[in-house]
C-alpha cells in the first residue's frame, strides 16, 4: 500500500505550525515530542505506520475549529482520529499531517428518554453511550466487536455495524443530527432530534465518509427500550451449504432474529481451543439470536427448530439460562482473540448476496489452497457481511504481501457475486487500490464531487479511499 | 420525452438545452410549477432481481409501486417502509413509482420502527445533470464501500440526477397485526401516550394521533402481538381505556389512511408537512392554530390543514426540524418556498452539490432551491 509522498515544503514548516496551534489552543492539547507522537503512527491496521508532524487533542468544538483553521490556513493536511480502532487504516496518519483526536470530547450533553435519544460528544466511546442510558433501560444499537474502545467519531465515520444490526441496522439507521466542523473551521449543525434532516440527507453523506467531509465533535443518537429479553440457540451442521441454506429459509419464514452469526471449522475450532464453550465438532455452527417476552422467545425458537430440523442438523442447542447464553456466545466473541493465539491474521469484510454463501465458501477454500495460507471464516450471516481471517506469519518474508494479495482476491469475489469490498470496517488504506473493482471512474467522480463541496484543497484525510492515482488532481490543487 | 432506457435517459440529458421536469407517475411532486419539458422516465420499469431469501429487490425506477406490491405480496414480503400514496391528497392522477417514492423519501407510520425509505434503500443507478451514468451501493445489506450517495439520491427530488435503477431491502409481512386505539385525548395527552408506547419495549410499529383517535399498532406473529397487545394496553389505561382491534383488513383500511392523510382529502385549505422533535408536536399544533391536524411517528410528523396563503413558518417562528409545503395554490407557492429555507452554511452546501451533479441546472430547475 502507497502512502504518498509527505511535502517537503510542509515538514521544513514543522516548527511554525505547531508553534501556530499553540498560539490558539492550550499547551497540552498540542503534541509534537516525536516520542509521544508515536502512539499515534498507527490504528488497528498496525501493519502500517508512520508518526505525524503533530497531534492536536482539543476539548471543544470550538478547539477543532481553531485547530482546523489554522491547519487550512498552513495548507496542512489533516487525518481526525477517534479510538484508533480502524481496521482499514482510517486513522493511519502522513508525516506530513496533523492527526486530530477527539478523544477528550467525551460528555453526554443530553439525555431523552421521552424522544428516545441522547446528545453525546463524539469522542465518547460506543459502549459508555449504552453505558449512559441502561440504568433506564435503554441501549445504543451499533455494538461493534470493537465496542469498549471505539468511539462514535469513529462509528459515524466508518458506519460501522455490529452483531446486533441484522434486526435495529447500522450507525447511519441509527443517528440523528451532528455537529461538524469544516477544514475551514466553519461549524455546521446537521439533524437533530427530529427524525429526518430537510434537504439533503447530508447527514447519509456525512455517515461513513472516512472522516474526508469535516471533523464531527457531537452526535444525536437514537436509544431505544431495551428488549425484555434475549435468547440464543446453536445450530451446528455437516456443511456449509446446509448452514447457508437454513439461513435463507430462517430469513423467509418471517422471523427477524437479531444476530445470525456463522462459523467455519477452522474457526469452530481456534475458538473452543481459545474459550472452551463447548461447541460441538462439526463443519459449520450459526448462533441465532431472538429478543422479546420469554412466549414470544418460545415461539420464535419453536419456529427456527423446526426449520433447522428440516436441514438435519448435527447439533440444535436452545439456551435455557444466563449462562447458557453467555456460553453460547462467548465463542464467537473471543473468535478474533483467539486467531490472535494462533498467528498474525488481517480480517476481511466484504459483504455478499446471502444466497452466495455456499460458493463464495468453497472459492474461499480453494484459494487458501492456492496461497498457502489458512483461512477461518466468522461472520454475520444475516446480512451475508463475512469476516474471513486470513493467518499469516509476519515474521516470514513475504507472508504479509500474500496475505494481501488473497484477501484482494476474497474481496474481488465479493464483487463478482453481486456484494461489495467492504460492509463495516470501511476502505481506508486497506481497499483504496480496489476501489475501481466495485467503481467505475463516474461512480468515483461522483463521490469525488462530494469531497470537493465540502473539503475543497482535499485536507481532510486526503490519501484515504480512493485511489492514489484518481485523487492527485485534486490532492495536489 | 417519453424515456425508456438509461442510456437514452442519459443521452437525453447530455442534449437538453433547458431545464427538465422528472416524471416517474407524476403523483407526488410539491412545489411551483415550473417551466421544462417533461422528461417522463416510467418507461424504465420491470423487476431485475428478486431473491426473497436474501430480501433484496432491485427494479427500473418507473417500475409502479403496485408491480412490487404484487411481487412481494406473492412471497408474503413487503416494503417495510410503506411509501405513501399522495394522489388523493394532491389531487393527481398517475401510477406512482419506485423512483418517485426514493426521489421523496417517501416513508409511512413504520418510520417509527421499520426506517425510512433511505434506509431499506440499498443501491441507485442515476444520470447526472453533466449525462454522466453513476451507481452507487449495491443490492447486499451491508456496504460502506465509499460514499453513501444512496443517501443522498433518497429525498433529492431529481435535482441531482434522474434514478434509472433503485435496489431495496424488503422484509418479511407479519403473519397478524393489532390496533390499540384510545379515544379522545387532546394533543397533549395523545403525544405523552404515544411516547409512552414507543418508550416500551413492545416493538411498537405506528403511533399517530387524529380525529380524536390515538392509535397504535403491533405487528409479528400472533401469539406475541396478543400478548403486546395486552401489555401495552395495561400500560396506557391511564391515560384512556384502549380498544384492541386485530382485524387485518381494518388495520390495513386504517393505516393507510394515516400514511395517505386522508382526513385531509378534499378539504380546502394549504397542506403541510413537519418533520419534528416528537415532544414539541402539541405545542406547535397549538402554534399553528390550524383547520386540521393529525400526527404520526410518535408526533414526530404533523400534518396541518392551514387557512390558504398562511405563511406557516413565519407563525411558528423557529423550532427544531422543518416544514415542507405539499400543497397549496401556485400563487401562494410563488410566495411561499415549498422546502424549508436552510442556514448559510447549510445552503451553501446544498448549492455546491447542485453545482456539480447539475452544473446547468437543468434537473428539476428551482424545485430544492
Ligand atoms: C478487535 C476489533 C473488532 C472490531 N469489530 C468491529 C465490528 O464488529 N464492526 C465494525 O463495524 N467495526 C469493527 N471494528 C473496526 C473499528 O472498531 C470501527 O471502524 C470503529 O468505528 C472505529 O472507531 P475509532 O473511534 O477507533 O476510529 P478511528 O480508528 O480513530 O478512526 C476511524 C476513521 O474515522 C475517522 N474519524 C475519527 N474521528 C473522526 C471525527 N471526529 N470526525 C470525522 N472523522 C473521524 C478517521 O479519520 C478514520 O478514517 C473492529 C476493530 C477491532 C480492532
Amino acid at each position: 500500500m502507497d502512502l504518498p509522498i509527505p511535502n517537503p515544503e510542509i515538514l521544513s514548516r514543522r516548527a511554525m505550525i505547531v508553534a501556530a496551534l499553540r498560539s490558539e489552543l492550550p499547551e497540552d492539547a498540542v503534541i509534537d515530542d516525536p516520542a509521544e507522537t508515536l502512539a499515534y503512527e498507527c490504528d488497528a491496521l498496525s501493519a502500517y505506520r508512520c508518526p505525524p508532524l503533530a497531534v492536536v487533542l482539543p476539548r471543544s468544538t470550538e478547539e477543532v475549529a481553531a485547530a482546523l483553521r489554522i491547519c487550512h490556513g498552513a495548507g496542512v493536511p489533516v487525518v481526525p482520529r477517534g479510538s484508533g480502532t480502524s481496521l482499514a487504516g482510517g486513522a493511519l496518519p502522513t508525516a506530513d499531517s496533523v492527526v486530530l483526536a477527539v478523544t477528550r470530547l467525551n460528555r453526554v450533553l443530553e439525555i431523552d428518554y421521552d424522544n428516545r435519544f441522547v446528545r453525546v460528544e463524539a469522542g465518547r466511546t460506543n459502549l459508555s453511550v449504552t453505558g449512559a442510558v441502561e440504568a433506564e433501560g435503554y441501549f445504543y444499537a451499533p455494538d461493534p466487536s470493537s465496542q469498549l474502545a471505539c468511539a462514535i467519531a469513529g462509528n459515524i465515520a466508518m458506519n460501522s455495524g455490529g452483531a446486533h444490526c441484522l434486526k435495529y441496522g447500522v450507525t447511519t439507521n441509527n443517528l440523528l443530527g451532528v455537529t461538524l466542523v469544516l477544514m475551514t473551521g466553519e461549524v455546521v449543525t446537521i439533524g437533530g432530534a427530529h427524525m429526518d434532516a430537510g434537504g439533503y440527507d447530508l447527514l447519509g453523506l456525512v455517515c461513513g465518509s472516512e472522516g474526508q467531509l469535516g471533523v464531527v465533535t457531537e452526535a444525536t443518537l437514537r436509544i431505544l427500550p431495551k428488549p425484555e429479553g434475549a435468547r440464543p440457540v446453536l445450530i451446528g451442521f455437516n456443511s456449509n451449504e446446509v448452514a447457508g441454506a437454513c439461513v435463507a429459509d430462517i430469513i423467509k419464514a418471517g422471523v427477524l432474529p437479531v444476530a445470525i452469526e456463522f462459523m467455519d471449522r477452522p474457526c469452530i475450532r481456534a475458538c473452543e481451543d481459545f474459550a472452551h464453550a463447548g461447541y460441538p465438532d462439526c463443519e459449520a455452527l450459526l448462533i441465532v439470536e431472538v429478543e422479546g417476552g420469554d412466549a414470544e422467545i418460545d415461539e420464535q425458537l419453536g419456529l427456527i427448530r423446526q426449520i433447522a430440523m428440516r436441514h438435519d442438523p448435527v447439533a440444535f442447542r436452545e439456551s435455557g439460562s444466563a449462562e447458557e447464553s453467555r456460553k453460547i456466545w462467548l465463542g464467537r466473541k473471543s473468535a478474533f482473540g483467539a486467531m490472535g493465539q494462533i498467528n498474525d491474521y488481517m480480517c476481511l469484510d466484504g459483504t455478499i448476496p446471502v444466497s452466495s454463501l455456499p460458493f463464495v465458501l468453497k472459492r474461499i477454500a480453494e484459494m487458501s489452497g492456492e496461497f498457502g495460507l489458512d483461512v477461518a471464516n466468522v461472520f454475520h450471516a444475516g446480512d451475508g457481511n463475512m469476516h474471513p481471517l486470513i493467518l499469516y506469519n509476519a515474521n516470514k518474508p513475504g507472508d504479509l504481501e500474500a496475505c494481501e494479495a488473497f484477501g484482494a482476491e476474497i474481496l474481488k469475489l465479493c464483487v463478482e457475486v453481486g456484494g461489495c469490498l467492504t460492509g463495516e470496517h470501511g476502505v481506508g488504506i486497506e481497499k483504496r487500490d480496489l476501489m475501481s473493482v466495485q467503481y467505475a471512474d463516474e461512480d468515483m467522480e461522483a463521490q469525488m464531487r462530494i469531497k470537493d463541496v465540502f473539503d475543497p484543497k482535499w485536507l481532510l484525510n486526503p490519501a484515504k479511499v480512493f485511489p492514489l492515482a484518481q485523487s492527485a488532481g485534486r490532492r495536489g490543487a | 420525452m417519453k424515456i425508456t432506457s438509461e442510456r437514452d435517459l442519459a443521452e437525453a440529458i447530455r442534449g437538453a438545452e433547458h431545464g427538465l421536469r422528472i416524471r416517474g407517475g407524476g403523483t407526488r411532486t410539491p412545489g411551483k410549477q415550473e417551466q421544462g419539458e417533461v422528461l417522463d422516465v416510467s418507461a424504465i420499469s420491470g423487476i431485475r432481481l428478486y431473491e426473497p431469501g436474501a430480501l433484496t429487490l432491485v427494479a427500473g425506477a418507473g417500475t409502479p409501486l403496485a408491480e412490487i406490491e404484487a411481487a412481494l405480496g406473492a412471497e408474503g414480503q413487503r416494503l417495510a417502509f410503506e411509501p405513501a400514496d399522495w394522489r388523493r391528497l394532491l389531487g393527481r392522477e398517475g401510477e406512482p413509482t419506485l423512483g418517485g417514492i426514493v426521489a421523496a423519501n417517501s416513508s409511512g407510520p413504520r418510520r417509527v420502527q421499520a426506517g425510512a425509505c433511505r434506509d431499506a434503500l440499498l443501491g441507485v443507478r442515476f444520470v447526472d445533470g453533466t449525462g454522466a451514468i453513476v451507481k452507487n451501493g449495491g443490492r447486499v445489506m451491508k456496504n460502506v464501500t465509499g460514499y453513501d450517495l444512496v443517501k443522498l439520491m433518497a429525498g433529492s427530488w431529481g435535482t441531482l440526477g434522474v434514478l434509472s435503477e433503485v435496489s431495496f431491502k424488503v422484509l418479511p409481512a407479519p403473519e397478524a397485526v393489532a390496533t390499540l386505539t384510545l379515544h379522545g385525548l387532546d394533543f397533549a395527552t395523545a403525544g405523552a401516550a404515544m411516547s409512552h408506547a414507543l418508550r416500551s419495549p413492545f416493538e411498537v410499529t405506528g403511533a399517530a394521533h387524529g380525529q380524536g383517535r390515538t392509535m397504535i399498532r403491533i405487528e409479528g406473529f400472533a401469539g406475541s402481538v396478543a400478548y403486546r397487545a395486552g401489555q401495552l394496553q395495561s400500560r396506557l389505561a391511564r391515560y384512556a381505556p384502549a380498544e384492541i382491534d386485530h382485524d387485518k383488513g381494518r388495520n390495513d383500511a386504517n393505516w393507510r389512511d394515516i400514511r395517505d392523510v386522508a382526513p385531509f382529502h378534499g378539504a380546502a385549505g394549504d397542506v403541510w408537512r413537519l418533520s419534528v422533535k416528537p415532544s414539541d408536536a402539541p405545542g406547535l399544533v397549538e402554534r399553528a392554530g390550524a383547520r386540521d391536524a393529525m400526527l404520526d411517528w410518535g408526533g414526530g410528523l404533523i400534518w396541518l390543514l392551514t387557512p390558504e396563503g398562511t405563511d406557516l413558518r413565519a407563525r411558528l417562528g423557529h423550532f427544531d426540524g422543518h416544514a415542507t409545503l405539499i400543497r397549496a395554490g401556485q400563487e401562494t407557492l410563488a410566495r411561499i418556498a415549498a422546502f424549508q429555507p436552510e442556514p448559510a452554511s447549510i445552503a451553501a452546501i446544498s448549492k455546491g452539490l447542485r453545482a456539480r451533479f447539475d452544473p446547468r441546472g437543468i434537473l428539476n430547475p428551482g424545485l430544492m432551491g
